[in-house]
């Protein structure tokens, strides 16, 4: 499996924030990467490394055998982004900003329309390709943004969090779209706050928490470093406590033992959200959905 | 190869040029007829001396925010011009592509209004020169306007920068009199404002005098300074 991004003690600094420290990474060829991190962990600073947008402040960061800092036009070529605001261009229709997009990629005449219209009915789009984008919903405009995205056929997408805000339907729907490229043969970078994001498309997750790595590896080998059983009480009826045990029997055991005040008691497996509250002490995406 | 694009955007414009050319007419009517009326400068009429300098100031402004203005909102608020960055494209053609639509905006407005002048006055003598003036003017300041839209950090920033430079520039660069009534000190500041020399240009070739070729000298020297200067911001805008 070759590496498709390399980074060795990536660090990026803004002043004396220190938005990056000391990321050493790999993610192989095919895979779907997943960068999990509560809000200003530092996941879009590290796209925007990833991608050419930002120059790291030191260490070497390699994207498709290419140094990012000495020939960011070549890893130009190979990589979508989608980034995780809205960067389409508000005074062209949804048509208009993919043909941009692919004249920005030296796509040309007969093969652009044709790969528009292809890519516009692969994110289901078609009734819209005319509509101005300040007359889509957000979901469409996410639709619009990964397909345009994929118009020169990157080889690595790398999607800061592509389903916020969108519903149920939507959001599967991108899912399926996600696993479809992936089986097509594209390599995923993703970032996202949602735990069970993760754990439906990541082959492989790392953790960041305040620019620092601090997890890196499958679901369940992270699942089983917190322990594979979840064990909720919750005490006084006021908060919830979380232990976590290598399994079931530890788990009874411990439960059997319990003073009988306690009384609500949850026994499950755990999960990467477990992972995530006990590695970095706060809940993500709680209230969003 | 960003031209084109930029090109069909400039289809949704079309209105844009009426409001440009309010700005230059209501100048021509309030100084040229309302003020200037029976002065002369220099042995012409007031009329026929202003109308080149209310062309270059036309030019100037029109070309500057065509190609800053997109760009700016481009790139502070709509951010698609990230994609861009993150696009193959040479900054070559990043630079070039946004600033020929300054030009052929800039130049739209000017024939424009070249048009309209004809219901005011006898058209000034309109020579190859006058064209080759305009162009370069476009240039230049669509280079300026693209440079200050890739440094400009807010919205605030760009507008500071149009009412302290631009602003005063077009009342001053010799605009709306002669540079000639001036005092030597003043006179070298406004050396300074590359559309002095614009106007003196015009107004030259306008009017049949010899072609002033030392201003286009500098002209051309600023147009490209600040072609210059618009490739150190980009690689500074990806920091
Ligand atoms: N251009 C910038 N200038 C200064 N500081 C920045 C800049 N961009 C990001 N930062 C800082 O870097 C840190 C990481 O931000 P980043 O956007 O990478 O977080 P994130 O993980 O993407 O968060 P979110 O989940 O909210 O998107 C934050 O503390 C932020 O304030
Ligand atoms: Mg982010």
């Amino acid at each position: 499996m070759p590496e498709v991004i390399v980074t060795k003690n990536l660090t990026k600094k803004y002043k004396e924030i220190c938005a990056v420290e000391d990321l050493t990474l790999q993610v192989g060829s095919g895979e779907i990467f997943g960068f999990l991190g509560p809000n200003g962990a530092g996941k879009t600073t590290t796209i925007r490394v990833l991608t050419t947008l930002a120059k790291q402040t030191s260490g070497s960061v390699w994207v498709a055998g290419y140094d990012v800092k000495k020939e960011p036009e070549k890893v130009k070529k190979v990589i979508g982004v989608v980034q995780q605001h809205l960067t389409l261009d508000l005074d062209l229709n949804v048509k208009e900003n993919m043909a941009l997009h692919a004249r920005l990629h030296h796509i040309r005449g007969v093969e652009r329309k044709q790969r528009i219209n292809e890519l516009i009915d692969y994110v289901g789009l078609t009734k819209q390709s005319e509509k101005m984008i300040t007359d889509l919903s957000g979901g469409m405009k996410k639709a619009t943004m990964i397909a345009r995205a994929l118009i020169h056929r990157p080889r690595l997408l790398f999607l800061d969090e592509p389903t916020v805000g969108l519903d149920v339907q939507m959001r599967r729907r991108i899912w399926d779209l996600i696993r479809r490229l992936n089986g097509d043969g594209t390599t995923i970078f993703l970032t996202t706050h949602y735990i069970e994001e993760a754990e439906a498309l990541c082959s492989r997750v790392g953790i960041v928490n305040e620019g620092r790595l601090i997890a890196l590896g499958k679901p369940a080998e992270l699942r089983q470093k917190v322990g594979l059983v979840a064990v909720e009480t919750l005490i006084d009826s006021k908060f919830t406590r979380y232990q976590y045990f290598p399994d079931r029997n530890a788990a009874t055991e411990y439960v059997q033992n319990l003073p009988s005040e306690i009384k609500t008691i949850i026994i499950r497996d755990s999960n990467l959200e477990d992972v995530f509250v006990e590695l970095t002490g706060k809940k993500v995406g709680g209230d969003e959905r | 190869m960003l031209w084109v694009d930029l090109r069909f955007l400039s289809r949704n414009w079309l209105k844009t040029l009426a409001t440009t050319l309010v700005a230059p007419v209501l100048y021509l009517l309030a100084f040229g007829y309302g003020l200037g009326r029976g002065v002369t400068v220099e042995g012409y009429s007031y009329l026929e001396f202003v109308i080149p300098g209310i062309i270059a100031l036309t030019a100037m402004t029109t070309s500057f925010n065509a190609a800053g203005m997109k760009l700016h909102v481009d790139r502070l608020f709509y951010k698609c011009f990230d994609e861009a960055l993150m696009s193959p494209v040479s900054p070559f053609a990043l630079i070039f592509g946004k600033t020929l639509i300054g030009v052929v905006r800039g130049l739209l407005s000017t024939a424009a209004l070249l048009v309209a002048c004809f219901a005011f006055s006898p058209l000034p003598a309109i020579s190859g020169l006058f064209w080759l003036t305009l162009v370069v003017t476009c240039f230049a300041f669509s280079f300026l306007g693209v440079l200050v839209a890739l440094i400009a950090k807010s919205h605030q920033d760009m507008s500071v920068f149009m009412s302290l430079v631009i602003l005063p520039m077009s009342f001053l660069s010799g605009t709306f009199f002669s540079l000639n009534q001036l005092p030597t000190a003043l006179r070298i500041v406004l050396s300074f404002s590359p559309l002095t020399h614009t106007s003196v240009c015009l107004r030259a070739s306008a009017l049949g005098q010899p072609f002033p070729w030392g201003s286009m000298a500098v002209l051309l020297g600023f147009g490209a300074a600040f072609f210059g200067l618009c490739f150190v911001a980009l690689r500074r805008a990806s920091l």
